[in-house]
C-alpha cells in the first residue's frame, strides 16, 4: 500500500468524498488483493471490496490518522470478508479461481487435494481465515492478528485448531496425511 | 497432533489451496460501484427519534383527548 498525505486523511475523517476517492484509488488494489486471498474468487472479491470501502466510508469519523489508513482499511476488509465467508457457508459452494499448482507434490493426488479443499470449506470461517492467511498465504502472524483484531497467540491457536480439525475430517474419509 | 502431523497438514493445505502470487487487480473499476453503494445508504434515524415517535403514538392511543393539544403544539 502507498502513503497518503495527512491532509487527505484529515479531509477523509471529516467526510470528504473527494478525499475518500483519493484513498480508494491508492488502496483499492491492496485491499482487493487481501480480500482475494481470503475469499479466493475474483468476482466475490470485487463485491467484498465494494462492501469494505462502503464500511470504511461509514466509519470515517472513527478513523484515527495516527494509526494509519493501511492497517485500519485491512482490518475492515478482513471483517467484511469474514462476514462473506459466514453467509457463503449457508449457500452453495463457490469454486475457487485458483486451481492446484502444476508443481504439486506427486505423492499427494488430485483427489486428496480436492477432498482437502472441500474439508477446509467445512471449517468455521474464523478458523479458515486464520489458516488461509497464515498457512496458505504465509502472511506474518502479527499482520494476521492485527487484521483480525486478535492476539498473535490467538492466531496460532486458530491455525492449530484448523489443521487439527482438517486432519480429523480427512481421517474420517480414510485419508491419513 | 504432533509437530510432524502439523507440518504435514500445512503442506497438504498449501498443495490443496495454492498461494496467490503477485499483486492482484480487480477486473473493473470498482469506484462506480462504491458510489452506488454510498448513494443507496439509507439515512439512519437515531434511536431517540424512534422512542419519541413511539411515545407520541402511545399518548395519542391511550389519551385521544391529547391529540388536539399535540396538534396545537406542532
Amino acid at each position: 500500500m502507498q502513503n497518503e498525505p495527512s491532509s487527505v486523511l484529515n479531509e477523509f475523517r471529516q467526510g470528504s468524498v473527494d478525499a475518500f476517492e483519493t484513498l480508494f484509488r491508492l488502496h483499492q488494489r491492496a485491499v482487493y488483493g487481501w480480500i482475494l486471498r481470503i475469499v479466493r474468487n475474483s468476482a466475490a472479491a470485487e463485491d467484498v471490496t465494494v462492501e469494505a470501502f462502503w464500511r470504511i466510508h461509514r466509519a470515517h469519523a472513527r478513523f484515527d490518522a495516527k494509526r494509519g489508513f493501511e492497517g485500519w482499511a485491512r482490518s475492515i476488509a478482513t471483517h467484511a470478508a469474514l462476514d462473506w465467508l459466514k453467509t457463503r457457508r449457508e449457500e452453495s459452494e463457490l469454486p475457487s479461481d485458483f486451481p492446484s499448482p502444476a508443481t504439486a507434490d506427486p505423492a499427494i493426488t488430485a483427489e486428496i487435494r480436492r477432498k482437502t479443499a472441500l474439508a477446509f470449506e467445512r471449517l468455521a470461517p474464523k478458523l479458515r481465515i486464520a489458516a488461509v492467511l497464515a498457512v496458505v498465504e504465509e502472511q506474518p502472524h502479527k499482520e494476521v492478528a492485527e487484521a483480525l483484531g486478535i492476539s498473535v497467540a490467538a492466531v496460532k491457536l486458530r491455525v492449530f485448531r484448523a489443521l487439527r480439525l482438517l486432519r480429523k475430517d480427512l481421517a474420517s474419509q480414510g485419508i491419513t496425511p | 497432533m504432533n509437530a510432524h502431523d502439523h507440518d504435514r497438514m500445512k503442506q497438504l493445505l498449501q498443495q490443496a489451496l495454492p498461494r496467490i502470487e503477485g499483486e492482484a487487480e480487480p477486473h473493473r473499476d470498482l469506484w462506480p460501484a462504491v458510489l452506488r453503494r454510498l448513494d443507496a445508504e439509507t439515512v439512519a434515524v437515531p434511536w431517540f427519534d424512534w422512542a419519541m415517535l413511539a411515545s407520541l403514538v402511545g399518548l395519542a392511543a391511550f389519551f385521544p383527548a391529547s391529540i388536539p393539544v399535540l396538534l396545537y403544539y406542532l
